[in-house]
């Protein structure tokens, strides 16, 4: 196990020693402790390691990670896995504004709340969350799925492409182009997958979900839908 | 009463044919015109800004004798690898979507040899273009269609996109008819989609955020790259000064004859200001804040002659970066098209449906027998030529006013022709005096 005290030897030297890792495996167990709410905390990690944040972050934890599982035993702030291509991120805690943002791949795990634009713009990263999320989540999400055992907030979806929704509890208003979408057993099984996945099957089952998604009216210009443009 | 004099019949100015036929084609077909390009306006530009020469007072320098140095560093102030230039005019990001695949790799062909740099577009980064541009800068957009840290690594500087001149507060556009299914795999839509980028970054809104999404570029890419911040001429004083405030290497400022694949009319004509008029208040922006020539400033949008290079640094710019001008010059809008152009229900010169991805050149389209007719190898040559030209055209000036090197030019080089032109440079009136504004005249 590596110990690196954030405070102590700074975050440069943290993302350097993690970018060296590029390309070998023989330090997989790492600790970042005294991170006090620092942003930009292990971003750009490409090495299958195995990363525990002790406390909170700032913005932008484990940007565009690969490969990586990092564990923020804490709240994440605004941008946590923001364009993740892979690994696994798992925050204990809460996460701030647009968490995942425009993620291509990975699994993003938060285990309280996610706020306002969780998701947005993602393209292909599985989100979990076990509380609830905010407003404008999925804003444009144009793949990947998108898991919510709470609640979501207003315009859920707006101007979804091909993102897969999936809410448990209620959905205060789906945005524009966002509808809800027949349950499949294909979509089933994908919700057990992700809940699994998620660390979530002992809290949910398949079956209490809703699916959402795009009704692709916006897809080409029609006058029809000036309003919504 | 026909041996009276009759009133001529008498078109209005205001309701001139070209605003009728818009409002008929509006009525028939309910929605906005689209169209690719800038500005098609007569706007105050570099036209109205003259050199002086040199005088009794200044010594010219000799024509092919003495040397008049043309390279740029860009990226000082904070990366660990600045870019070093040849010659201080730069390729525009045009996305791999709007343009061919074998028009990026003629951009990147052309500005290799002649020593400069490309930029990637609204799309990626293509093997096309990174293999065959020996510097290219690769652009951080809103979409972030095809965003991976792999490629923020192999590119030679990056560059944040707040905003573009054609349309600054707008996002990027790409209608159907170019979603081909490479474009639609780089950037992750449905095959043949109306796609409509973002017009705000999904994970910072303002500058406090810009200087921590520019740290975390950073951090990302072990501060090696130069960071570029885009802005479209709106408020350029202080889109400059935030930009130097979050931590931007260079500056890139985009006036409203700056082109793009594809936007509104409405959009391209009405909003944003002339580089012209963008170029001082961005370099008082620099100069208040002691960074004048610390942070590089880059300008855009109707770059055409060497002497729009000249005119540009003599204001203050540390570099130019052409477009449009790139594409005319691998043969985008040439006459020997022009039956083809016809065809489209146009005119060499005034083809501007680059949306529609029929483009006879091969240049603004993704349709595989129109691109298959585009020469990269040629239209690289080309572009090296042009460059070469705006480069010696340049000099030819600066050595007219005595200057060793291009950034030597400055402001007391020039004089206006028009009143506009003396106001928006903060240059002298021809013949006179008078900078309109200036101390309070």
């Amino acid at each position: 196990m590596q110990t690196f005290d954030l405070e102590a030897q700074g975050l440069r030297a943290l993302n350097q020693a993690l970018h060296d890792l590029k390309g070998q495996t023989n330090q997989t167990a790492w600790e970042v402790v005294n991170p006090k709410g620092s942003h930009a905390i292990a971003v750009g990690v490409d090495a299958p390691i195995d990363l525990t944040v002790r406390g909170s972050t700032g913005y932008y934890c484990a940007g565009m990670n690969k490969q990586a599982t990092i564990r923020v035993k804490g709240s994440a702030g605004p941008g946590v896995a923001e364009n993740m291509m892979s690994g696994t991120v798992i925050i204990d805690g809460d996460a701030s504004q647009y968490a995942g943002a425009t993620g291509r791949g990975g699994l993003l795990v938060i285990k309280g709340n996610a706020s306002s634009r969780c998701g947005i713009s993602m393209k292909g990263i599985d989100i979990v969350v076990h509380g609830n999320i905010g407003h404008m989540s999925c804003f444009m999400a144009q793949s990947g799925n998108m898991l919510v055992l709470g609640d979501a907030g207003d315009a859920l979806g707006d101007s979804l492409y091909e993102a897969r929704l999936f809410v448990r509890g209620s959905v205060k208003s789906l945005g524009t182009d966002c509808i809800e979408k027949e349950m499949r057993p294909e979509h089933l099984a994908i919700i057990a997958d992700l809940l699994k996945r998620g660390e979530a099957e002992h809290l949910a089952k398949p079956s209490e979900f809703k699916r959402y998604g795009s009704a692709r009216k916006l897809y080409t210009f029609n006058i029809d839908n000036a309003s919504s443009y | 009463m026909s041996d009276f004099p009759h009133t001529p019949p008498k078109q209005s100015w205001t309701f001139s044919n070209d605003v009728n036929a818009e409002i008929r084609r509006a009525a028939a077909t309910g929605i906005y015109d689209i169209r690719g390009g800038g500005s098609k306006r007569r706007l105050p530009h570099f036209d109205d800004l003259l050199f002086l020469g040199a005088s009794i007072s200044r010594y010219p320098l000799e024509g092919y004798r003495e040397k008049c140095a043309t390279d740029v560093w860009l990226g000082t102030r904070f990366a660990k690898k600045p870019i070093h230039l040849d010659i201080p005019v730069t390729i525009a990001g045009m996305s791999f979507g709007a343009l061919s695949g074998p028009a990026k790799e003629a951009l990147g062909r052309g500005a290799s040899a002649a020593g400069t740099s490309t930029t990637t577009g609204d799309g990626g980064m293509t093997e096309e273009e990174r293999g065959h541009s020996n510097t290219l800068v690769y652009q951080y957009l809103p979409s972030r269609y095809g965003m991976n840290p792999d490629d923020l690594r192999r590119a030679d500087a990056i560059e944040v996109v707040v905003g573009q001149g054609a349309k600054p507060g707008g996002g990027g556009m790409l209608l159907g008819q170019k979603i081909s299914d490479r474009v639609a795999m780089m950037r992750n839509l449905p095959k043949g989609i109306d796609q409509r980028s973002a017009c705000r970054h999904p994970d910072w809104t303002g500058p406090d955020d810009l200087e921590i999404k520019i740290m975390e570029i950073r951090e990302i890419t072990d501060w090696e790259k130069p960071i570029y911040v885009k802005i479209g001429g709106a408020r350029p004083y202080y889109d400059t000064a935030l930009a130097v405030k979050a931590g931007a290497d260079v500056v890139v400022l985009d006036g409203m004859q700056g082109g793009t694949a594809a936007t509104q009319d409405v959009f391209i004509e009405n909003v944003g200001m002339p580089i012209l008029a963008c170029i001082p208040l961005a370099v008082k922006a620099l100069q208040d804040l002691g960074m004048h020539r610390k942070v590089q400033l880059i300008v855009s949008g109707g770059i055409r002659t060497g002497a729009d290079v000249a005119k540009a640094m003599a204001l203050g710019a540390d570099a130019v970066a052409i477009g449009t001008a790139a594409l005319i010059a691998l043969g985008d809008n040439d006459p020997a098209l022009e039956a083809e152009y016809q065809k489209l229900g146009t005119t060499a010169g005034a083809y501007d449906d680059w949306h529609e991805g029929k483009d006879p050149a091969g240049i603004t389209t993704q349709n595989p027998e129109l691109s298959a007719r585009f020469d990269p190898i040629l239209g690289g040559r080309r572009l090296k030529n042009y460059l070469k030209v705006l480069t010696l055209e340049a000099q030819t000036i600066a050595r007219a006013c005595g200057k060793n090197h291009l950034h030597n030019l400055e402001p007391e080089d020039l004089c206006a022709l028009t009143i506009e032109g003396a106001a928006m440079a903060g240059v002298p009136l021809a013949g006179t005096n008078w900078i309109p504004g200036k101390n309070g005249f």
